[in-house]
């Protein structure tokens, strides 16, 4: 685990120093991509409900795919399978270069998790660190640090004090950023981390995720705004129970796929910003 | 003069009749385990669960009665194995899903009540239905304040090894499952926890009572504490200051004493309640005053 950890860091460090030796979605030219997370023939239910189904694909390391499709079109699913939530019915899901849990962060929606427990803004962020603390192991100094500086970065640090509760939905998710933060993954999923959030919010957060992006995290986003799909995620995975399509953003999102999704109506040919899906 | 009247209404009870020492170390024992059971109880939203489990532990306790009449140790095996086995059931019924759980507990509920009272009388005598169904604190001898010391130490040692895991699934179950602990586990060892903590609070309090150390503590200290921390603490101080105030006014006004302790935990919360109520009404009326 820590001659990987430590290769990621090299790899970050050197992309740092080379910011020209880039393409336009942020990989490095010439770089042989290693996959790091593929679904074979993925099919997931819950009781009779079959909610994604014959899903196959490759996220490559590094990568920075959007998620998206109409509501119950099998997103939050997707992610629950990668994230080891739910087991697949059929297919597999296999995750190469983690060897912990915690090299993959999963951010809920925010209605999954009770609010109202009583720990503080930078307990929550610190929690970030349990999978190397566990339930006996001792909390190390430097995870209140680490906490505080997690919070610095999403702007919470003036309120890491205060009790979860007390927080807007905005904070709540930027509190929800320090945790991932904390814990250092280097697979990265996010389950509509703007939604309900205002434009200021949803500006730092989009930011946060793009220097995960930049650190060679492979981050996968289930969202709504195909204006935001379009205008940063390299790559796109267009669900509608099936995988519609898979591949880069611009060719993934063609009107007639849209149409297929549910995500455009059918007689209107205006490009990919047509019916947009309401945020849940 | 005074001294010696404090003496004797507050201590000498005490010191002087060994069934009282033994009842508060029992009460005592009960809060220390219950505080923290019941603190996590509450937050994971699950009061109800609580007080279903308290009955299921009757049928079995109800069985060991028709065959061994009043020998603790058989009521309490008895009781553990129906506990259990509304814990297995429960776990079963969310995993295969085929009721809302708040009516499935509703069913356990009456359903270990009338098999449990009708048990009973069926060998019994309407005393005898009484202590089943409320308890005999002060019948409590010395292997009976053993097995509910030892149950409590027990409960106290589980829940110090995975109190954060539980804490954790309290609020956010998907973070856990990332991390790779496992929900159900968890949340069986849990509920076993709490029947064995219903099993030590079944002699003192009946099954209809057993509950109360359980639930009334944690319920009334939320409105004295925010932290985790301080919420184990005042449940503790607040189940163990019931079991006191509660025995002392069964011995004074000669009254049955799970009873009095169930009222004096209720008082407790409901000054409690009332204080918080009335800190948030100052709180909304300084909100609302022009500055």
């Amino acid at each position: 685990m820590v001659s990987y950890r430590k290769d990621r860091r090299h790899e970050t460090a050197e992309q740092m120093s080379e910011p020209s030796n880039r393409d336009a979605t942020g990989r490095r030219l010439g770089e042989i991509r290693r996959p790091c997370v593929t679904l074979r023939g993925l099919t997931v239910g819950y009781r009779e409900r079959v909610a994604i189904e014959a899903v196959s694909g490759v996220f490559a390391a590094g990568s920075l795919t959007a998620i998206v499709g109409v509501n119950g079109a099998g997103k939050t699913t997707l992610l629950h399978a990668i994230a080891g939530l739910i087991a697949p019915r059929q297919g597999s899901v296999e995750i190469a270069g983690t060897e912990t849990p915690a090299d993959l962060a999963y951010l809920p929606q925010s209605d999954s998790i009770d609010r109202d427990f009583p720990i503080s803004v930078l307990e929550f962020a610190a929690l970030g660190g349990w999978a190397r603390i566990g339930a006996l192991g001792r909390v190390p100094p430097e995870l209140r640090s680490r906490g505080l500086s997690a919070l610095q970065a999403v702007g919470l640090e003036q309120v890491a004090g205060r009790m979860l509760g007390d927080l807007s939905m905005g904070q709540f998710r930027r509190a929800l950023f320090a945790r991932v933060i904390v814990q250092d993954a280097a697979i990265v999923l996010l389950d509509e981390p703007f939604a309900g959030v205002d434009a200021a919010t949803s500006e730092d957060l989009l930011r946060l995720m793009q220097r995960w992006h930049g650190e060679g995290r492979t981050v996968m986003v289930a969202l709504h705004d195909l204006e935001q799909v379009l205008a940063i995620f390299p790559e796109t995975v267009l669900l509608a129970r099936k995988a519609i399509a898979w591949g880069e953003t611009a060719t993934a999102l063609m009107p007639e796929k849209l149409v297929e999704a549910g995500l455009a109506a059918p007689s209107s040919g205006a490009g990919p910003r047509l019916r947009l899906a309401m945020p849940s | 003069m005074v001294d010696v009247n404090l003496w004797s209404t507050f201590v000498a009870p005490f010191s002087e009749y060994a069934f009282m020492r033994s009842a508060l170390v029992a009460c005592m024992a009960l809060a220390v385990a219950s505080g923290p059971l019941g603190t996590l109880l509450l937050l994971r939203r699950m009061g109800l669960v609580g007080d279903v489990l308290s009955h299921a532990v009757m049928p079995g306790a109800a069985v060991g009665f028709a065959f061994a009449g009043s020998a603790l140790a058989v009521l309490s095996i008895g009781g553990l194995i129906t506990g259990i086995a509304v814990v297995l059931l429960m776990i079963l019924g969310t995993r295969f899903g085929a009721q809302r759980e708040d009516a499935s507990l509703a069913a356990f509920y009456f359903a270990s009540i009338g098999v449990g009272v009708l048990i009973v009388s069926l060998r019994g005598t309407n005393l005898d239905l009484m202590h089943v169904l409320l308890g005999t604190v002060l019948a409590i001898d010395v292997p009976a304040l053993a097995l509910i010391v030892a149950i409590a130490s027990v409960v106290i040692a589980v829940l110090a090894l995975i109190f954060r895991p539980l804490a954790i699934q309290s609020f956010d179950p998907a973070f856990l499952r990332t991390m790779g602990g496992s929900d159900s586990t968890y949340r069986a060892i849990f509920l076993v926890l709490v029947v064995l903590d219903l099993v030590a609070g079944f002699q003192a309090f009946g099954t209809l009572l057993a509950g109360v150390p359980l639930l009334l503590p944690a319920a009334a200290a939320r409105c004295w504490a925010q932290r985790i921390g301080p919420l184990v603490g005042v449940s503790i101080g607040f189940g163990a200051a019931a079991g006191y105030a509660g025995l002392l006014v069964s011995y004074h006004l000669n009254v049955p004493s799970g009873p009095a302790i169930a009222c004096a935990a209720a008082l407790i919360y409901a000054v409690s309640a009332l204080v918080s109520a009335s800190r948030m009404l100052v709180t909304a009326l300084n909100a609302t005053k022009p500055t």
